[in-house]
């Protein structure tokens, strides 16, 4: 499935930069009565300075607003402060970016960003994302599926598995420098989850480049999964035949597994994951097995018991 | 009324600007994209901290001779409850919007929010036996109730623990704030100890 939007429905950045703005004057203004008004649906498109952007997801649900998206981040590369990241990775250098693709493949190299988007044009995908920690956001990508790379540089039969590696810079990533975390970050896929048309490397957001912030130079964007598996700023990319260490799995192996699928009935050991609070909205959601695509990608785990490979 | 002490004034400073700040913040919108959590953690954290500080008068107290501290501890924990109740009423209305079913799965299977839920139990007894007439009813009852705080602070600090993604075992991922908040706990608690106690004295009155 691939959401397709006339370009003509793309927003101009103004017109959704502008949220804080009227939510500060709407607040100092109505003061303790947006209490009242956060408990209502947002309303479909009441002012001029609205901030939805027009963009849904196939389900229908409003694209979350680009300063939302690039303003609440979960990038312990920088700081585990979630509105930290944009300032700390503000002067972060993702021009020019090269991704190494090695391993198990035919045609192993080192790619350029803008050769990868030439030999890959990206498309519009609008994307559900799912953290772990329960809550949620629709995120307009541009990027290419994986397997349109992955069948260029042709893995070998012996490939099972793919490794991606985050960059490590820890002069500019001051997250980098604690001690309490196995960096670089790494994460795995098994090949035909990485195949799989909706598994994407991204290289934009809302048609313009990736913010360091979101993952750029390139990163990953596997939506039926938690969020901590679409690895961001990547490097390189490994075809192998063994399932690669991922960077939380080391971290807490009984609360962070390899395949982390979205899914209502497998609860972290911490907190259910039965219910998701999605940004810009007031009460939980549901949430919804392999994140609402199920229909696309149930197939993958037939056989398997997802409470025993969560 | 007698005229409040500079420590007084501070104590009760402390104890609502950080309010008066997350409401400034709320109306202007300046509480993340994910305010209820943004407000969940801050009150939580809040209220950690005054506990700590209460916990530290006692021994601040042994330690340097300032002999008002221990008058300001009640105080203290009672702002302490006061942010502890804004972190339970966030919890259970702003995030599960008072949804039985959803709190249920959360608080009555998951260690996490069940120690954040024991902790809150306890201290509510000492928040509403902290007023005067209480204090006369209870007698030397009331001190002893209020050691349950030697109790409800390391609650505190796992349940403070076990909110952030890490690993306390191996020592990997986001656990340097709480270790620190763990290992001050640990440390008030040991200053506490009769014999520790004892030392302290007479290391003091060697000194002087």
């Amino acid at each position: 499935m691939s959401a397709k939007i006339p370009s003509s429905e793309i927003t101009p950045k103004h017109a959704y930069l502008t949220r804080r703005d009227f939510m500060k004057a709407a607040g100092l203004a109505a003061g303790g009565a947006i209490l009242a008004a956060c408990a209502t649906p947002p309303a479909p498109t009441p002012a001029p300075s609205n901030p939805q952007s027009g963009k849904t997801d196939e389900r229908g649900d409003p694209a979350n607003t680009y300063e939302d998206i690039t303003n609440y981040n979960n990038y312990y590369e920088f700081t585990t402060d979630k509105e930290g990241v944009a300032r700390l990775s503000q002067n972060f250098p993702t021009d020019p970016w090269q991704v190494e693709v090695t391993g198990m493949v035919r045609n192993p190299g080192t790619f350029g960003l803008e050769d990868l988007i030439k030999a890959h044009p990206p498309q519009e995908r609008i994307y559900r994302l799912r953290c772990v920690e329960a809550w949620s956001m629709v995120i307009p990508w541009q990027g290419f599926p994986l397997a349109s790379l992955l069948r260029a540089v042709e893995p070998t039969s012996a490939a099972k598995y793919v490794r991606f590696q985050s960059i490590y810079q820890p002069q500019n990533m001051p997250g980098q420098k604690e001690p309490w975390y196995p960096w670089p970050y790494q994460e795995g896929l098994r090949l035909d989850e990485a195949m799989h048309d909706l598994t994407l490397l991204a290289t934009g957001l809302y048609g313009g480049e990736l913010p360091a912030q979101s993952g750029g130079g390139i990163r990953l964007v596997v939506p039926w999964k938690y969020g901590f598996k679409s690895i961001k700023a990547i490097v390189k990319i490994e075809l192998t035949d063994q399932q690669p260490q991922t960077l939380w799995n080391e971290i807490a192996p009984h609360e962070y597994g390899f395949y982390a699928n979205v899914n209502p009935a497998v609860d972290h050991p911490r907190w259910s994951q039965a219910t998701e609070r999605r940004i810009g909205e007031f009460s939980r959601r549901d949430t919804l097995l392999f994140n609402g695509y199920a229909e696309e990608v149930s197939h993958l785990y037939a056989d398997m018991d997802l409470t025993q490979n969560y | 009324m007698k005229k409040p002490t500079p420590l007084q004034i501070l104590v009760h400073l402390a104890g609502w600007l950080p309010l008066a700040l997350l409401v400034y913040n709320f109306l202007t919108d300046n509480l993340t994209a994910n305010p209820v959590q943004a407000i969940e953690q801050r009150t939580g954290l809040l209220a950690l901290n005054f506990l700590l500080l209460s916990l530290a008068c006692t021994p601040l107290a042994t330690l340097t001779g300032w002999k008002e501290l221990p008058l300001r501890r009640k105080a203290l924990g009672n702002y302490g409850f006061l942010y502890a109740s804004l972190h339970v009423l966030t919890f259970l209305w702003l995030d599960y919007n008072l949804n039985l079913l959803s709190i249920w799965r959360d608080v009555g299977t998951k260690s996490y929010t069940l120690l954040g839920a024991a902790a809150f139990l306890l201290l509510t007894p000492l928040a509403i036996t902290s007023f005067p007439h209480w204090m006369k009813r209870l007698g030397k009852n009331w001190k002893r109730l209020h050691r349950l705080v030697y109790l409800i602070s390391p609650l505190v600090a796992v349940h403070f623990f076990l909110s952030q993604k890490g690993d306390f075992f191996n020592l990997q991922g986001n656990i340097l704030q709480p270790l620190i908040y763990a290992a001050l706990i640990a440390l008030l608690l040991t200053l506490r100890l009769p014999a520790v106690k004892r030392s302290i004295a007479t290391l003091r009155s060697r000194a002087q």
